[in-house]
């Protein structure tokens, strides 16, 4: 089975078996209706953006922003080329749900760009793939060869006079290449550095031409708000929280996978969907939404809902759905380190704070994991997150500086101690057994 | 430098793309031309920036910049382990160990014989199935504990 686990679902009803990918399977359990009827009514484009208004339909990739008004931000009666391109560079550490959404009802995603392509006057349109998913990405090119095969996709879709055609074009390894104008970038043949914005894709886009860009699951829902309504869609969820959403949940629990559940979902009850905690450990801490989201002590997290506001009044972001999840056997600042290493290695080096920013937070971190910290070493960090925020083009400076931010606020005495006894808090032997890994034969 | 097979495979790509934007298959293409050769010469890559029509640096460019593009010789298996957070919580960092202690070599290191090179890789996105780890870029293999490890190593002769 595909998801592992679900609350009144939507994305993931019926994927069992191992044809639920293929078109026939997918028309089987309701796909394609929503285009089909679209089409055949002439539904106008604006009515199409108004039910995915009504939806409250919120970014799935991160930035949680609504859905339809960034639809609504298209120029209807631009004469040229306009773009729909999808997010699917799936590489936020934590976040594996894009993959199981494209390898098991990669139709949900076509119909909902085409969908979309619709309300907005696209006729073309690209899925841009990560490129650690080959598997993925091969067999998405299957699933587009069956929608034109069957009409869905190509010139004159059912007989409407609309044309739209859809292409997968893959990555090769860049994380920033989830950044919307880098991943534009990168279709475009070039290294993946984001744009400055203004002008937004929207008006200077793929091409440069205006361009809508969504992530995987935010298409993948569009079938479901057109068939259901999207006032029945927002209902799912809750106010301002529309639908279910998928989560990742990863690390310490006894089954990590992606869960789709209804947003406002008490944590606990995910917690409990995922097996619990590994060894009946204890929480002690939670990333609950990808790598850049805040890290959240125990406490405060046990008493959220996995919501965008909740996530949000606790000081972190429901971001991309990512639940990393730690127990008591986890060093902090072993962990904080890793997640520095990430964001240097990945930094695209386009904006000086961000390049040689994630460096220091990288090689500072290293050193107090090491027994070399350094007693101002905390207010060092400090001072070099406050001198990349809001000083770079794009978000990924910001997302290296909240984990570190993060980690040292809640954590501050776990950093204190290594700096002052060179030396981790938890024992080696005691981080060791935490990842399982060992529990087999070495 | 490239063969009409993968030529071939190349106009797939470029026929994805508006007339006037082949550059747009430059990262297809260079993934093609890496089958072909096991890594990306410079005659490669120049051979590449030739067939669509783009000045040679800016495909480099693009080949220096997207870190599954191999610019040296590799082994003839590439085994890439992630180690981030969430598959490090889940034994990525003892996967990655494991597996040099096996092959008596560090990341970015090739085994004697020219079959393995180690990599330590970036999250794959593939993260409830940790540890992870993708052989030549290409197969995603999940859950690699020391046992599953020892298999994938007898596999790959």
């Amino acid at each position: 089975m595909a998801i592992l686990g679900a609350l009144n679902p939507m994305l993931s009803v019926g994927l069992d078996g191992d044809n639920a990918w293929r078109l026939a399977d997918y028309v089987k359990r309701g796909g394609y209706a929503a285009l089909r009827r679209i089409l055949e009514e002439k539904m106008s484009q604006g009515d199409v953006i108004n039910e995915v208004k009504k939806s409250v339909l919120r970014g799935r990739g991160g930035a949680g922003f609504p859905t339809g008004l960034k639809w609504s931000f298209m120029p209807r009666s631009f004469p040229g080329d306009k773009y729909v391109v999808c997010n699917s560079d799936e590489g936020e550490p934590g976040t594996f749900k894009d993959r199981d959404i494209l390898r098991y009802n990669p139709h949900s995603v076509i119909e909902g760009m085409a969908i979309a392509a619709y309300a907005m006057g696209a006729a073309r349109g690209y899925n841009y793939i990560h490129g650690e998913v080959w598997e993925i990405y091969e067999r998405f090119e299957e699933a587009l060869a069956e929608a034109r095969r069957a009409g869905f996709l190509g010139s004159n879709l059912l007989g409407s006079g609309f044309d739209f055609d859809l292409f997968a074009h893959h990555g090769y390894g860049a994380y920033i290449c989830g950044e919307e104008t880098a991943l534009l970038e990168s279709i475009e043949g070039k290294k993946g550095q984001p744009r400055f914005k203004p002008p937004f894709p929207a008006s200077f886009g793929l091409y440069g031409k205006p361009t809508t860009i969504n992530n995987t699951e935010t298409f993948a829902s569009i079938p479901y708000i057109m068939n259901l309504g999207g006032e029945t869609y927002l209902e799912a969820g809750k106010a301002n929280n529309g639908g279910t959403k998928l989560f990742s949940v990863s690390g310490h629990v006894n089954r990590p996978g992606n869960y789709e559940i209804p947003l406002g979902t008490p944590f606990a009850t995910l917690l409990e969907m995922a097996g619990g905690m590994r060894g009946g450990r204890r929480l002690k801490a939670c990333i609950p939404g990808g790598s850049s989201a805040p890290v959240v002590p125990a406490g405060p997290m046990l008493d959220c809902t996995m919501d965008y506001d909740s996530i949000s009044k606790v000081g972190s972001m429901l971001g991309s759905g990512a639940v990393i999840v730690m127990d008591e056997t986890t060093c902090m600042v072993k962990a904080l380190e890793r997640l520095s290493y990430f964001y240097y290695e990945e930094s695209c080096g386009q904006c000086t704070p961000c390049r040689e920013g994630t460096s220091w937070l990288y090689k500072v971190v290293h050193r107090i994991e090491h027994g070399k910290g350094r007693s101002d070493d905390l207010d060092l960090l400090a001072s070099v997150t406050t001198n990349i925020m809001g000083r770079t083009i794009c978000a990924l400076g910001d997302a290296a500086s909240m984990p570190v931010q993060s980690f040292i606020k809640h954590f501050h005495d776990e950093f204190a101690y290594h700096i002052e006894h060179r030396k981790c808090l938890v024992p080696v032997d005691v981080q060791r057994a935490g990842s399982g890994f060992f529990t087999a034969t070495v | 430098m490239l063969t009409s097979e993968s030529r071939a495979r190349i106009d797939r790509e470029i026929a994805k793309y508006p007339a006037d934007q082949k550059q747009s298959a430059v990262m297809a293409a260079l993934a093609i031309a890496q089958e072909e050769h096991g890594w990306l010469p410079s005659e490669a890559i120049e051979a590449v920036a030739n067939y669509l029509g783009m000045a040679p640096i800016a495909a480099f460019e693009v080949a220096s910049f997207y870190n599954m593009y191999d610019l040296k010789p590799v082994g003839k298996y590439k085994v890439s382990v992630c180690t981030n957070l969430p598959c490090m919580l889940s034994g990525g960092v003892d996967a990655g160990e494991y597996l040099k202690k096996k092959l008596g070599i560090g990341y970015n290191e090739t085994t004697p014989d020219g079959l393995i090179t180690l990599r330590e890789g970036e999250c794959m996105g593939a993260c409830g199935d940790a540890p992870v780890m993708i052989v030549n870029n290409r197969r995603m293999c999940s859950w690699m504990n020391p046992e599953q490890i020892d298999k994938l190593l007898a596999e790959l002769k």
